[in-house]
């Protein structure tokens, strides 16, 4: 680097460009904070919704599934899963594991009382209705 | 060494390296069950190999990230540390706190752990690289802290460098940060945008800060070129991974249900990110030309370099590959996310870390470098080991091509199943992949019980 950028200058450009660059950002998420109602649909959060998202982090089903397209990639997708199979189908499946199927893969079972399934349910339907830019690209997400 | 409490690096570097090789087992077990479902299940459920591997990973990063601090920060300033038996004492806590967490993710199931360990009171459990329980958390903030008043006050008596304040400010930032991981509300959406806050902004924020310092104190060391020359090009570089990677957080708002305008200021800033990580590669090489001396270990030398090359292709290429909002619409959660996630961390983080344990290690151990074939054998790990990591994600990259093309861009998708069982002869490849890259971590820990002559440090 040449001789007449000094060690200063770069040092001001550090630290004007974090303080610049972060208060943007925070400005960008008080903005954010303002328009997400319309798009998180809040008002639909439930008891059940929160207890269901309680379920989901407790069990840990994100070591395995994604949910909004975030989590791991060992199984399907999850935040459309209640378009794509419907309330009944899910529970059943859930009820039905593992499935033992040799070489397949497993997923544990919950031993979830028919309110905890009916909670799941609720907090998955809730994620479908968020406004995510129409992702994912199709229902097998 | 010239200051004798430096010496509280080096349970540090031996927790991270041994927890490595626990994160590489743990590794291989996921890479098989990804073509074996039902290995090892019920006894070892993908979640929670998933769970060990990764929090295995930060938790020995973490450990190597403190040693480096603890050596070189006594080095720089040019005193002993403020206290070395708190440093031992918060070695203590962190690696039975960590081992403690571990054996609670194997031996119970993940709810009664969550039961167990006061998730009601504040539930924090259950999200992605945050499933430490509450205690566990509690205790990272309690050992962060401790250490990062050890290390201030040391800073504070003694001379501050850039390269120490660059350090000391991505350390304080990484404690800043991980506050969020206490946040979590019960609307998925704030979740996401401030889990983020943790991940996003460690990884692609204050720890680039560390890795710069980390990186910086090596080349000054092994090359003699003026500080002056490399603390300007620690600026620079961190100056850009701040000003793009702040705003780049945008690239993880596209499809969580924050407002559009994320797509244009996420693609924009992250598009940007690959730019402090080509500088860092240029860094490197440049000084190592200019070097003025030629340090007996050539072996740091390489993992210096390699850092550089690395992170940038895992960080900065494979990270624009899919940042754009428009391609990630179709990669978003797929293998193409585990193959940068893999190939970045590996290039700019493990390496980083290896890097100044090679420095270190020696010296901490009364010899300038290591004896000849110690040295050959790190080479042949580091070669091993890269090469490994590169078809790892080569091969998932290709089954992320195929995941997308197969599940995503098409009008006629498949399900997620049917496509995984399309693309396993991947998973099988990037699974072998996978033990050449333990056989170079074996070579690796070999290296360190190498004998021959050495040089007095």
């Amino acid at each position: 680097m040449s001789e007449t950028f000094t060690k200063s200058m770069a040092r001001n450009m550090f630290y004007g460009g974090a303080t610049f660059f972060f208060l943007l950002f925070l400005a960008l998420t008080f903005d954010t904070q303002g328009a997400l109602p319309k798009r998180d649909h809040r008002e639909n959060i439930t008891p059940e919704v929160v207890r269901g998202k309680h379920l989901w982090e407790t069990r840990n089903c994100i070591g395995c599934h994604t949910l909004l397209g975030e989590g791991a990639y060992f199984a399907p997708e999850l935040g459309n899963v209640y378009p794509r199979r419907g309330p009944e189908f899910i529970k059943a499946w859930i009820k039905a594991q593992p499935t033992h199927t040799p070489g397949r893969r497993q997923m544990p079972q919950f031993n979830f009382t028919e309110e905890q399934l009916n909670d799941l349910v609720a907090f998955l339907k809730w994620t479908s209705e968020i406004n995510t830019s129409n992702w994912p690209p199709n229902i097998e997400g | 060494m010239q200051y004798q409490s430096q010496a509280v690096a080096k349970p540090y570097f031996i927790a991270a390296i041994g927890l490595f090789v626990g994160q590489i087992l743990f590794g291989l077990i996921m890479g098989l069950q990804y073509v074996i479902g039902d290995f090892l299940f019920p006894a070892i459920p993908f979640n929670v190999a998933r769970m060990v591997h990764t929090n295995l990973l930060i938790v020995w990063l973490l450990f190597g990230f403190m040693g480096a601090a603890y050596y070189m920060v006594p080095e720089e300033s040019e005193t002993e540390l403020f206290s070395p038996k708190l440093a031992l004492l918060m070695f203590w806590i962190f690696l039975v706190a960590g081992a403690l967490t571990i054996v609670g993710y194997l031996a119970v199931p993940y709810a009664t752990l969550a039961a167990m360990t006061g998730n009601d009171l504040l539930p924090t459990m259950g999200r992605e690289f945050l499933e430490q329980p509450l205690i566990t958390k509690v205790g990272i903030v309690i050992v962060a802290l401790a250490f990062l008043f050890n290390i201030s006050m040391t800073l504070l008596k003694g001379r501050k460098t850039a390269i120490s304040l660059v350090l000391l400010l991505g350390l304080w930032g990484l404690a800043v940060f991980f506050l969020f991981s206490f946040y979590n509300p019960s609307n998925l959406v704030l979740d996401k945008y401030y889990w983020w806050w943790v991940v996003h902004l460690w990884v692609e924020g204050v720890w680039e800060l560390i890795l710069g310092a980390l990186l910086a104190f090596v080349l000054i060391k092994v090359t003699g070129v003026d500080r002056e020359v490399i603390e300007k090009w620690l600026y620079v570089i961190i100056a850009m991974t701040l000003i793009t990677g702040i705003i780049g957080t945008g690239h993880h708002y596209y499809w969580i249900g924050a407002p559009e305008y994320w797509q244009w200021f996420g693609s924009v800033f992250s598009a940007l990110e690959p730019i402090p990580f080509f500088m860092m590669t240029v860094f490197a090489f440049n000084m190592v030309n200019r070097r003025r001396r030629e340090h007996p270990n050539k072996a740091a030398t390489l993992w210096a370099l390699g850092t550089g090359v690395m992170s940038f292709l895992g960080a900065g290429v494979w990270g624009f590959l899919h940042t754009l909002a428009p391609v990630n619409f179709y990669t978003h959660g797929s293998q193409i996310t585990a193959a940068h996630g893999h190939m970045a961390f590996y290039g700019a983080y493990v390496l980083v870390v290896l890097t100044i344990i090679s420095y270190a290690m020696p010296i901490l151990r009364g010899r300038a470098a290591n004896p000849e074939k110690g040295q050959v054998m790190e080479m042949w790990s580091f070669w091993l080991m890269t090469v490994a990591m590169v078809f790892i994600t080569l091969f998932l990259t290709a089954a992320g091509i195929l995941q997308v093309w197969l599940q995503r861009a098409t009008d006629t998708p498949l399900p997620f199943m049917a496509v995984q069982e399309k693309i396993a002869l991947f998973y099988w490849l990037r699974e072998f992949t996978g033990l050449v890259f333990l056989i170079g971590l074996v070579v690796y820990v070999l290296s360190f019980f190498a004998k021959g002559e050495t040089k007095a440090a």
